[in-house]
C-alpha cells in the first residue's frame, strides 16, 4: 500500500499539484473557469511551452539555455523586418527558424567544442542576441504587420487557437523523438553520464550540441507566433522568459542534472505556470510580486526534485 | 589489557547486498594489522564504519575498551582514528602546512593565520620520520610517497591513535615503498596502530604483524603473519582452489588482430609494440599509474597518440575516436564501471543497447520491438539477474551491472575486446563467471586483451602477460614461463636500468 502511495505520488504528483491549484483558484476567481480564460491561459501558455519543450532537450542532457528569451526577441525581429520586405509567409517563418536555429548552433559549437560550460556560453548569448535584437531595431518595435501573417497568432483552426494548435504539435513530435528515436536514447544517456556515452562510440559532442539546435528552433518558432499575436516584434520580447521556461520545464519533474524527464511533465509544468500566472493576474496580483512568485516556485521544485532523489 | 579498538558482531546491509555479516575484529596499540580480501569482500566497508562514514546496522565499536556511543566521521576522529584513502583527500593547490592544518590553522591575534607558527609544527611532526619536506610546498609538485607522508603526518597532528592505510602502496615505487614501511615501523614503535589494507600479498610479512582475512562479508581468520603462508592467505581470500577460481582453457590461436608498433604519446607512454592474437587473452599488468589504462585509451581513440601504428587484421588503421575504434569492432570495458560504464539513471535495455542503436533504427527511429528482443536474449544467455530490462542499472550488484557492460560490447560482436580491470569491486562468484565469458570470446575467435592489477588473475587468466612500467612495456612472459615474483619485480620497475621520466603518476588535470 506504502509502496503504492509513494508511486502515485511519483508518477502523478505534478498532475496532482495541477489540479488542486486550478482549483483554489477556480474558488477565489470563478472567473477562472470562463471558456474565453481558458483558452486564453492555453494560448498563452503556448508561446513559452513550445520553448519550454526546446528546453527540455537541452536540461535532459545536463546543460542549461539562459539564451532563449533573446533568441525569441532577434527571430522576432527578423521576422518582422522580413514581412516589411514583403517576403511571403512562409519564407517568413522559415527565416525566424532558421535565426533561432543558428544562434542554437553557436552555442552548441561553443559548449561541445569550446568546452565552456553551459552557463556561461547562452548567459553570453543572451546578452549577444539581445544586443543584435536593439541594434537591428534601433530599439523600436517594428509593428503594423500584415492580416495573413497575424492570423498564425490569433487565428482558429478545428475551433482552437493557432499557437495552441502548434505547442501540441511541437509537444507530440518532441515526444516521439525523446522516446523512440536514437537521438532521444543518446539525449537523456548524456545527461546521465556522458563518458560512458562517448566510450560507447557515440558522437555526444553531436547529439549534445543538437540539444541546443532544438532549445534554439523552439525560440525562432515561438517568435513567429508572439510576434503575430502582438503584431508587432518588440525589442523586449522575451525579456525574463527562460525563468518561465526553465520553471516549467523544472516543476515538470526534469532533472536540472540530467538524465531524467519527461516532455509529458513539461507540458503539465507549462500549463502550472501558465495557470498560476493567469491566476495571479485574476486575483490582481502585482507584476512584481508576480515575479517573486515564481522564482520561488523554481527552488521549490528543485528542490523537492532533490527530497525525490534522497529517499530513492 | 584492554585492545586500542575491538569491533563486535558488525552488521551492514545495503540494498540487494549483505555487505558485513558479524564481523569482528580486534586491533592491539602498536599494532600492524593486515586487512586482506578480494574486492567487494568487504573491508572498505568495516573501515568506512570505522570511520564514522557509514553506521552500522548491528553491532558495537569500542576503543580502549569503551564503547563509542556517537557516530559520524567528526567524532571518530576526535577519537583518535583517522583513515588515509587510497586516493588521498589533499587540495592539490595549497600547501603542505595549509593542507595538515586544514580548518585547524593556528591564528594570530584570533584572525590572521599564523604561518611561522604552522611551519615550525610541520617540520616537528615531521622530525621523526628524518623527511625534510618544505612546509610551503604546494602538494601537486610532491610525488606520490610524499602526498600520504602529508596525509599521515595530519592524522598525527589530529593525535589519531589509530590509522588505517587503504592500499597505500598502489601508487609507489621500490624505494619509496620501503620508506613508507619505515614511516609505519616508527609510528608503530611510538604506540600509533595501524591497520593496513593492501593487496600486494607479498609485502605482509614486511610490515604487518597480523592478518586478518574477510571473505563475503565475514571474517575468515585472523591470525600472527609469520604463521600463514603466501597461498594459505590466498586460499582463505578465494574460499575455493585455483583452478575453480580461474577456469582456463586451452584454445588455439588464430591469426593476428592488433597489432602496436612503438606507439609514443609524450609523458604517457614510450615505444610501446605488442599484439593480439585471435583466441588469446593478453594481460597487461604493472602498478596503477604505469600507464597500461592510458595505453588502451590511445587504442580506443579516446586520446591520440603522438607517433606509432595500429594494425587490425593486418591493415594499419588510424583511430581518432571511441567512434572510429567501434566501427573497426573494438570494444572497452572500462576501468570504472560506474563512471565511465554506465548510465546508472537508465535501464538495463537502455544500458545494453547504447552501443547497437544504430545497428536497430531505421532514418532514427528506433526498431524497439526487436532491440528489446535482442538485448533479451544476450541477458539470458549472459544469466544477468534483474527484475526486468527495465530496472535501472542502479540498483543492480557490482557483478550484474558488470555483466551489463559486457552485455553492451557482446552486442556489437566485436573482433578486439579490451577489459580493464574487469572484475573491481565485484564479488568472488561473479569475477568467475566474467572469466568465462572472456573465455567463451577468445574461444569464439575474438582476441581478448585484460589490463588488471590482481597479479593472480593475470597470472592465472593470460597467454601473455605484458608489464608496464613507467609508460613502456619492461617484459614479456608467455603463460607457462610467467612466475609471479618475476612479474612483480618488472612490475615494480626493479629490472629498468633507464627508467624514463614520464609524469604518469599523480599527473591528473582538474576535472
Amino acid at each position: 500500500m506504502e509502496l503504492s502511495l509513494k508511486g502515485i505520488l511519483k508518477n502523478y504528483g505534478i498532475l496532482i499539484a495541477f489540479f488542486a491549484i486550478c482549483a483554489i483558484i477556480s474558488i477565489l476567481s470563478p472567473v477562472f473557469l470562463a471558456p474565453n480564460n481558458i483558452i486564453n491561459v492555453i494560448r498563452q501558455t503556448s508561446i513559452y511551452g513550445i520553448i519550454a519543450v526546446g528546453m527540455t532537450f537541452v536540461i535532459l542532457t545536463g546543460g542549461i539555455d539562459l539564451s532563449v528569451g533573446s533568441i525569441l526577441a532577434v527571430s522576432g525581429a527578423v521576422c518582422a523586418g522580413l514581412i516589411h520586405a514583403q517576403l511571403p509567409v512562409a519564407a517568413v517563418i522559415a527565416a525566424a527558424l532558421g535565426v533561432g536555429i543558428a544562434f542554437g548552433v553557436f552555442n552548441g559549437l561553443f559548449i561541445t567544442l569550446g568546452k565552456i560550460t553551459p552557463f556561461v556560453v547562452t548567459l553570453g548569448m543572451m546578452g549577444i542576441a539581445r544586443g543584435i535584437t536593439l541594434i537591428y531595431t534601433n530599439g523600436y518595435p517594428i509593428s503594423g504587420l500584415p492580416e495573413d501573417f497575424r492570423f498564425v497568432g490569433s487565428g482558429y483552426l478545428f475551433g482552437l487557437p493557432i499557437p495552441v494548435l502548434i505547442f501540441i504539435a511541437v509537444v507530440l513530435v518532441a515526444h516521439f523523438v525523446l522516446t523512440q528515436t536514437r537521438m532521444g536514447r543518446y539525449t537523456y544517456a548524456i545527461g546521465g553520464n556522458e563518458a560512458a556515452v562517448r566510450l560507447s562510440g557515440i558522437n555526444a559532442n553531436f547529439y549534445k550540441a543538437l540539444a541546443y539546435v532544438i532549445a534554439g528552433a523552439t525560440a525562432g518558432l515561438s517568435s513567429v507566433i508572439l510576434t503575430a499575436r502582438l503584431n508587432s516584434a518588440e525589442p523586449v520580447a522575451g525579456n525574463g522568459y527562460e525563468l518561465d521556461v526553465i520553471a516549467a520545464v523544472v516543476i515538470g519533474g526534469t532533472s536540472l542534472s540530467g538524465g531524467r524527464g519527461s516532455i509529458w511533465g513539461t507540458f503539465i509544468g507549462a500549463l502550472m505556470i501558465g495557470v498560476i500566472n493567469n491566476g495571479m493576474n485574476l486575483l490582481g496580483i502585482s507584476s512584481y510580486f508576480q515575479l517573486v512568485v515564481k522564482g520561488l516556485i523554481i527552488i521549490g521544485a528543485v528542490w523537492l526534485d532533490r527530497l525525490r532523489d534522497e529517499s530513492n | 589489557m584492554a585492545f586500542a579498538l575491538e569491533m563486535r558482531g558488525i552488521t551492514k546491509s545495503f540494498p540487494g547486498v549483505r555487505a558485513l555479516k558479524g564481523v569482528d575484529f580486534e586491533l592491539e596499540a602498536g599494532e600492524v594489522h593486515a586487512l586482506v580480501g578480494e574486492n567487494g569482500a568487504g573491508k572498505s566497508t568495516l573501515m568506512k564504519i570505522l570511520s564514522g562514514l557509514y553506521t552500522a546496522d548491528e553491532g558495537e565499536i569500542r576503543l580502549h575498551g569503551k564503547p563509542i556511543t556517537t557516530t559520524g566521521i567528526r567524532s571518530m576522529l576526535d577519537a583518535g582514528v583517522s583513515v588515509i584513502y587510497q586516493e588521498l583527500n589533499l587540495v592539490r593547490h595549497l600547501s603542505v602546512a595549509e593542507n595538515i592544518f586544514l580548518g585547524r590553522e593556528p591564528l594570530l591575534a584570533g584572525s590572521l593565520i599564523d604561518w611561522s607558527k604552522m611551519d615550525k609544527d610541520v617540520k616537528k611532526l615531521l622530525e621523526p620520520f628524518g623527511i625534510d619536506l618544505n612546509p610551503r610546498a604546494k602538494i601537486y609538485t610532491l610525488g606520490p610517497a610524499y602526498q600520504q607522508v602529508v596525509e599521515i603526518v595530519k592524522a598525527l597532528s589530529l593525535n589519531s591513535e589509530i590509522i588505517v592505510m587503504d592500499e597505500p602502496t598502489a601508487a609507489l615505487t621500490g624505494n619509496e615503498v620501503e620508506r613508507l614501511f619505515d614511516i609505519i615501523r616508527s609510528l608503530k614503535a611510538s604506540g600509533v596502530s595501524v591497520i593496513y589494507i593492501s593487496h600486494r600479498l607479498e609485502e605482509l610479512a614486511k610490515v604487518a604483524d597480523r592478518v586478518t582475512i574477510i571473505r563475503d562479508g565475514q571474517k575468515i581468520i585472523t591470525k600472527a603473519i609469520a604463521e600463514l603462508k603466501t597461498d594459505e592467505i590466498i586460499r582463505h581470500m578465494v574460499g575455493r582452489s585455483l583452478d575453480e577460481q580461474y577456469p582456463k582453457m586451452t584454445i588455439p590461436v588464430g591469426r593476428e588482430v592488433l597489432r602496436v608498433e612503438n606507439l609514443t604519446k609524450q609523458g604517457v607512454c614510450q615505444d610501446v609494440s605488442f599484439h593480439v592474437n585471435q583466441g588469446e587473452i593478453v594481460g597487461f599488468t604493472g602498478l596503477v599509474g604505469a600507464g597500461r589504462t592510458e595505453i588502451m585509451q590511445l587504442l580506443f581513440g579516446h586520446t591520440q597518440a603522438d607517433s606509432g601504428q595500429v594494425f587490425i587484421d593486418g591493415v594499419k588503421t588510424h583511430i581518432r575516436s571511441p567512434r572510429d575504434a567501434v566501427k573497426m569492432g573494438i570494444g572497452l570495458i572500462p576501468e570504472e564501471r560506474k563512471q565511465q560504464g554506465l548510465v546508472l539513471g537508465l535501464s538495463v535495455l537502455d544500458n545494453a543497447s547504447l552501443t547497437v542503436l544504430d545497428l536497430f533504427s531505421r532514418f532514427g527511429v528506433l526498431l524497439g520491438r526487436s532491440l528489446q528482443a535482442k538485448v533479451k536474449s544476450m541477458v539470458d544467455k549472459m544469466d544477468i539477474k534483474t527484475p526486468s530490462l527495465k530496472q535501472q542499472v542502479l540498483h543492480l550488484s557490482g557483478g550484474n551491472q558488470q555483466k551489463v557492460v559486457l552485455a553492451k560490447w557482446f552486442l556489437r560482436d566485436c573482433r578486439l575486446y579490451i577489459f580493464d580491470e574487469p572484475t573491481r569491486g565485484i564479488d568472488v562468484g561473479a569475477k568467475v563467471e566474467i572469466y568465462k565469458l572472456m573465455q567463451n570470446l577468445a574461444k569464439e575467435g575474438a582476441a581478448v586483451i585484460m589490463v588488471s592489477s590482481e597479479l593472480l588473475e593475470v597470472m592465472n587468466m593470460s597467454d601473455r602477460i605484458e608489464v608496464v612500467f613507467s609508460g613502456a612495456i619492461v617484459a614479456e612472459f608467455k603463460r607457462d614461463e610467467a612466475d609471479s615474483e618475476r612479474v612483480m619485480e618488472y612490475a615494480l620497475g626493479l629490472h629498468s636500468q633507464t627508467s624514463i621520466k614520464l609524469q604518469v603518476e599523480g599527473h591528473q588535470d582538474g576535472a
